[in-house]
Parts: C-alpha cells; structure tokens; sequence
C-alpha cells in the first residue's frame, strides 16, 4: 500500500522523498488536531471529578 | 520494498529491454490473497504506531499544551496586580501574627473565569497553578484546577472544592497523596491571600458527592471552618477511584499585606518579577 502510493508520487526521488515526508507530518497534525483528543475521552484516565455524571 | 519497485517497474515497461524478461504471468487468486494480506499486514502496523502515538501525546503532549495554556493564564491574572510582591512587615514587631477580620468572600465568576492561583509549596518551588471556575473536560483539560461550581468560594463558611488531573492535561495534583498534615496551601485572588492547612487524604469511589458537603461527608451540618477539598484520580494511571485531600483555612491576609514569607518568591515569579 504505501510502496504503491510512493510510486505513484510524482518527480524524482527526492522529491517523491519530500512529498510523503510532507504527508506523514499532515498525517501527525490531523491526529493530535482531532483524532487524539476525540479518541481521549473513551480513556478513562482523564476523570478526576467526583460523580462525573451530574458535573457536565 | 526494492523487490516490488524493480516487480512494478518491470510490469510497466512490459520486460522490454530487461535481460531476462519475465514469462508471461497471468494474475492468480494467490496474487490477490498475497496483496490483500500484505494491505491488511501494513494497516495492523499503521494502527500500532498510531497507538503508539497516541499514548505518547495523552502521557506527554498534553502536559505540554496544558502547562503553556496555564502560563498564559497566569499571566493574564497577574497583569493588573498592582499589591506588593513582598510580605509587609506588620507596625509593631510582636511575634502574634495580624489579625485582618473575617476573610473577604469574592463572587463567583461564570463558567471558565478566574478564581485566583493555588500554590503547593509540597509539590515544589514551581508549583503556581490557576483555579478556574467550572469542571467540565474543557476546563480540566487544558486550565488545570477547576472550582466544582455548586461549592462555596474560598473563606466563605463551607467547601472550596477543586478537581484536578492526576495524570495528563498537565497533571496538576500528581503528587496529591505526598501532602503530609500541616503542609500549608495558599490560594491567591484578588482580595487576598487563603493560607489553608493539610488535614488529611481519603480514597473513595468516584460517586461519593458527599465529599463535597459543606461540612466534607456530614450531610446537614452547618459549616463554621472553611475547608478547601480537593479530588483527583487514583490509584495515579487510573480512575476507579478519587482521591480526596481536605484541608482547612488558618489565616487570611489581604492583598495590601502581601504574600505569606512561605511563598513570597514564587508569587514575585508568577508576577514576571522573580
């Protein structure tokens, strides 16, 4: 999967290089932006209130 | 990854030119299994990094975020201090410590405002954190301590409750179960200075709202100490249970009379003038 997607990246190599490093870092901000903090309230970690369920 | 590169390639160009060309091979149901499997194999390892990084971010990015969101927040209380950053020396030098009357009791300020800076001097020389009215995950997530909002506010008769987190978003009472008895903890606003004083720790399951009676676990009694209460998780990596430190209000000094000697220097520091 990801051997095909570089392959199909255009340019030369260290542009193709470039290009996917560029991608992985959109990648990262797109999961610390929504995905972590979405996924963090399925953790139970975070809960420090006493009878969370009337505190909203 | 070579392999497949010169396996593309050559199925692109159709073996032209390659000294050995590839025998014609017809796509097999072995082909599509190998494929499936191999899309599937670099998904599972996709989802463990993933994983991975996301422990990462909760056990330390968060800290990271919440500390630069509470230094901002401190920051922008501080601004507008004018009071003096060093303890007055009271008229006469008599041992007694002053007595400034009952202590001011300011209005609660809405969801997401600024109650004042809680210092721990337990928890090290740094400790400086905001109190924020409000428990909601928006507040405890990234502002640290918030003020439960159906409690009283500090040197009012009755229960000053905060939660914080043990673990993540800061981590703001971690060292919540190194409290010993005595251990003082100073609440700033604007009024003034609450110096409370550690009482005791207790674990309890997470509904026991008594805690946060006006009298801590006494339904129907009438408060005449101010207590400040504060919860957070246990056991440290978990949330089956809360822990609860209760501790009482000693003295009160208002804001003309400076910090207590105790956290001078870090009030001076919260103040940009440490």
């Amino acid at each position: 999967m990801y051997g095909w997607i570089f392959r199909h990246l255009p340019g030369p190599l260290w542009v193709r290089i470039l290009t996917s490093l560029v991608l992985v870092a959109g990648a990262l901000v797109l999961m610390v932006q929504f995905l972590f903090p979405w996924f963090s309230q399925f953790t139970t970690l975070t809960d420090s209130t006493i009878g969370s369920a009337q505190q909203p | 990854m070579a392999q497949q590169q010169t396996d593309g390639s050559a199925a692109m160009t159709t073996g032209g030119g390659t000294p050995a060309p590839l025998p014609k091979r017809r796509i097999t149901a072995g082909d599509v299994v190998r494929k499936i499997v191999q899309i599937i194999g670099e998904l599972l390892v996709t989802a463990g990094v993933v994983l991975l990084l996301f422990v990462a971010w909760e056990l330390w990015w968060t800290n990271v975020e919440a500390d630069a969101k509470q230094s901002e927040a401190i920051k922008s209380f501080t601004q507008d201090f004018d009071g003096p950053l060093a303890p007055v020396a009271p008229p006469s030098a008599s041992a007694v410590p002053v007595n400034y009357g009952p202590p001011a009791v300011a209005q609660a300020p809405g969801h997401g405002g600024m109650i004042g800076i809680m210092y721990i001097p337990r928890f090290g020389p740094d400790y400086t954190r905001p109190i924020i009215q409000g428990t909601s995950s928006d507040i405890l997530d990234t502002l640290g301590l918030g003020h439960y909002a159906n409690t009283t506010m500090p040197g009012a008769p009755g229960n000053f409750a905060v939660a914080g987190h043990r673990q993540t978003h800061g981590a703001v009472l971690d060292n919540i179960h190194l409290l010993v008895p005595g251990d003082r903890i100073y609440v700033q606003t604007t009024d003034g200075y609450y110096t409370y004083v550690f009482r005791n720790n207790q674990i309890v399951m997470p509904e026991r709202t008594d805690v946060l009676l006006p009298v801590p676990t006494q339904p129907g009694a009438e408060p005449t100490d101010s207590f400040l209460t504060m919860t957070s998780c246990n056991p440290r990596f978990g949330a089956q249970e809360r822990i609860i430190a209760y501790s009482v209000l000693e003295s009160w000094q208002p804001v003309s009379a400076g910090p207590p000697s105790e956290i001078a220097p870090q009030v001076a520091q919260a103040h940009g003038k440490g």
